[in-house]
């Protein structure tokens, strides 16, 4: 999303691109304001990627918010950000979903079609295959709701782009640990 | 203790309890409830600088002279975004600072009030923490734990912006016992394994060396004679950056001189040649490591950092500690002892005779002059002059700035205040102001250039009306002599809009603030006339004319690493060899 990753120091050769990973973090934040503004600051004033960001509260009485930010870098990167967001005064907690791999990731997308006649059965048909809900629909177009990993959104949307793909909201990646213990 | 009370009066009343008795401030609308309050009370003072970035300079000075946060109070608007250059000082420098901002009224946030601006949005990359006061009933907490963050964890500025509605809004202040901080609590000690391999580590090592930085300044003075002991006990060599000076004594048998682009000769190699560098509150900047690639690249890395984003950021470390100095030297030191550990004699005594030869090159030495003033003869005799007064120095940022960091000596800690990170000219003679505000019967001397000077020049007003005896000790070269230089490195000699045309007449400007001006250029008269600078009770601009081309070495260009240093020598005949010395992807680099 953001330009590629600037080294850290003028001094350090430009970075190689070869070894850039994907981390999903999930960050417990006081959810004072400006905080949203501060970690999308960080990223921003650093020069990180922000490939997904969302964020909402969790706990109304505590305050709490939880941001889930999906970030590329090279393993050196990803540590800096890690530590850079705990850092923050009104960071509770920073995890790396992507280092245990034991994490579930899903998202959410709406996603509009447009069509007529043979385009609009197999609108249908793949909603189907996809296990998509029609949420909406008039005699020329249909809203697909659909939850999964990114790439099967992905994948969703590739596949309506030539059936009559109008649009896509999607949510961002939300994150959590498999088993019974919390983050 | 509860108490009812306006917003205006809780702001007050925070200060008090946390013992601040003084602030830099300047008045505006937007503040007008809290200076009323201040106008009723005397425990504490409020001093009235000339600029808003002079009051976060000031506080700056105060803050690194004293060890306590520095306060400051300025309007909404043009007051805050004044500020934002000293805040960021402040931040890249981890110096404690609490901003009072004045905000206009809550309602009109948003609407392009008059002298309304985003601070909060403004001073979110500059501040280590700010808040938007949205209800009285919030300040009281907010007020105290700006205080905790800015002071606590690595240290940095944090900004308080208060709209005026909410100064005048009347609630239940509570005092500072009892903050706990929700999610701010920053780990101070080190695991006790962490130490242990430390302490292994060095005591296997055979050519170790020290790199300490502004860390263990910040961590208190305990940190510093934590360190002496340290280094006696171990006898190994040390070095610091030029915001460490003074944590172990310039004067001390182990001390190698700073380190860095223009750190000495045996500093720069012993970092490059040694087996084990342990790095205490340093965070390896690019003016310190020169190139990545080729820095220190033989060596086994302690690091220890109260910041853990520090560790691991510019260069890979082999032993991270987190903590705050103080502890963990303490735990060293503890370990050291009790197990009586020590390095093997042999190999150091190699590496300090090794050492030995890097400092018969005498990498600071410059060929004086009996005709013209050299700087660094300047600052030497500066400090020949002045060292026996427990003197506080700052300096502006430049050659002057190198210079004094070079040939002016600190035995002692928080008695050097220069602006590290972000290289900010006109910082030296407020910082200076903070500085004799804390210390009030100490001299205190501004180390300026001719141009940096000119850059807050304005608070030799503030001096005079409290009667603040500040030495400003220009080192006139008529350019801007750190540009000129990389000019006749990097571009052929040409001195584009690098020379201090139309300079004021600073003894008569210093007359025109009611200072006293001196004027020197004969090498011959230089110490009477900083002998007179000294003996004068009153602020001085003393204009000290030096040779206008001369370069500040030892230097590592650009892009070179720490074995590969410029010595004075060589360019002493080699203006024309110069200008090759750096490549074109050191060129683009600062
Ligand atoms: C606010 C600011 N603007 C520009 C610079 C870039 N800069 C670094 S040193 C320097 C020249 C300083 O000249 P002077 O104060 O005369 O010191 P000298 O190098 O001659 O000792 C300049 C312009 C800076 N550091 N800070
Ligand atoms: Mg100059």
């Amino acid at each position: 999303m953001n330009a590629p990753l600037t080294p850290p120091s003028p001094y350090s050769s430009p970075s190689s691109r070869s070894n850039v990973e994907t981390h999903t973090l999930a960050v417990l934040v006081d959810n004072e304001p400006g905080v949203l503004a501060r970690v999308v600051g960080l990223f921003s004033g650093r020069g990180y990627n922000i490939e997904s960001l969302t964020v909402a509260e969790v706990a109304h009485g505590e305050h709490l918010s939880r941001i889930t930010v999906v970030t590329s870098g090279t393993p050196e990167t990803i540590e800096q950000i890690h530590h850079q967001l705990e850092r923050l005064v009104p960071v509770h907690k920073v995890t790396d979903l992507t280092v245990s791999a034991r994490s579930l990731e899903r998202e959410l997308a709406m996603v509009k079609v447009r069509g007529k006649g043979e385009n609009r059965n197999a609108a249908l048909q793949l909603g189907e295959a996809f296990r998509a809900r029609v949420v909406d629909a008039t005699t020329e177009s249909f809203i697909f709701e659909l939850t999964g990993k990114p790439d099967k959104i992905d994948e969703f949307v590739d596949l309506m782009r030539p059936i009559g793909l109008v649009e896509v909201s999607r949510t961002g990646v939300a994150a959590i640990s498999r088993g019974p213990e919390p983050i | 203790m509860a108490k009812q009370m306006t917003g205006a009066e809780m702001v007050v009343e925070a200060l008090k309890d946390q013992g601040v008795d003084l602030l830099f401030g300047y008045p505006g609308g937007a503040v007008l409830p809290i200076y009323d309050v201040l106008f009723h009370q005397e425990k504490v003072r409020h001093i009235l600088v000339r600029h808003e970035q002079g009051a976060a300079h000031a506080a700056e000075g105060y803050a690194r002279s004293s060890g306590k946060p520095g306060v400051l109070l300025v309007t909404s608007g043009p007051g805050a975004t004044n500020t934002i250059t000293g805040l960021t000082d402040a931040l890249m420098d981890s110096i404690p600072l609490v901003c009072i901002t004045g905000q206009v009224p809550t309602h009109l946030i948003g609407s392009d009030a008059f002298q309304e601006c985003d601070t909060v949005g403004i001073t979110r990359h500059c501040t280590k923490h700010n808040y938007l006061v949205k209800s009285v009933d919030d300040l009281p907490r907010i007020l105290h734990e700006a205080f905790y963050v800015a002071s606590n964890g690595r240290p940095g500025p944090v900004v308080i912006d208060i709209p005026k509605d909410v100064q005048f809004s009347t609630g239940t202040y509570t005092g500072p016992r009892n903050v706990h901080h929700k999610t701010y609590q920053p780990k101070l000690d080190a695991d006790n394994d962490a130490i242990r391999r430390a302490a292994k580590m060095m005591a296997a090592a055979k050519r170790p060396i020290f790199y300490t930085g502004g860390g263990v300044i910040n961590s208190g003075p305990a940190a510093s004679t934590l360190l002496r002991e340290l280094v006696s006990l171990t006898g190994f060599p040390i070095t610091s950056t030029l915001m460490g000076l003074g944590a172990y004594p310039g004067s001390g048998p182990n001390w190698l001189g700073m380190l860095g682009m223009h750190g000495t000769f045996e500093a720069n190699n012993a970092m490059h040649d040694c087996d084990l560098m342990i790095a205490v509150g340093a965070r390896f900047d690019d003016r310190i490591t020169g190139r990545l690639d080729a820095f220190s690249p033989g060596s086994k890395k302690i690091h220890i950092d109260i910041d853990r984003s520090s560790i691991n950021k510019n260069v890979k470390v082999d032993l991270p500690i987190v903590g705050d100095c103080a502890h963990v030297l303490e735990s060293l030191v503890r370990v050291w002892r009790a197990e009586a550990m020590h390095a093997e004699k042999q190999p150091l005594d190699a590496w300090w005779k090794k050492i030995g030869e890097w400092r018969e090159r005498k990498s600071l030495a410059f060929r004086n002059s009996d005709k013209v003033i050299k700087p660094q003869y300047a600052v030497q005799r500066l400090y020949a002059l002045t060292k026996d007064r427990d003197p506080y120095i700052t300096t502006e940022v430049g050659q002057h700035q190198m210079w004094a960091a070079q040939h002016y000596h600190f035995d002692e800690p928080n008695r050097w205040m220069t602006s590290g990170g972000l290289g900010t000219m006109g910082y030296g003679l407020p910082a200076a102001i903070g500085a004799q505000l804390a210390h009030p019967k100490s001299l205190v001397v501004d180390i300026a250039g001719e141009a940096s000077i000119l850059m807050n020049i304005q608070e030799m007003s503030t001096a005079i009306q409290y009667r603040l005896p500040v030495k400003v000790f220009i080192l006139n070269n008529e350019y801007m002599g750190m540009v000129r230089q990389w000019q006749e490195l990097l571009h052929g000699g040409r001195y584009s809009h690098s020379y201090s045309e139309a300079l004021p007449d600073f003894v008569k400007l210093a007359e025109a603030f009611g200072a006293k001006g001196i004027r020197c250029s004969d090498p011959a008269d230089l110490d009477r006339a900083i002998q007179e600078m000294i003996d004068y009770d009153g602020p001085v601009i003393f204009d000290c004319l030096v040779e206008k081309n001369e370069n500040c070495f030892p230097m590592i260009p650009s892009g070179k690493a720490h074995n590969d240093m410029l010595l004075a020598d060589l360019s002493d005949d080699a203006g024309v060899e110069l200008g090759s010395i750096i490549d074109e992807k050191g060129k683009m680099l600062v």
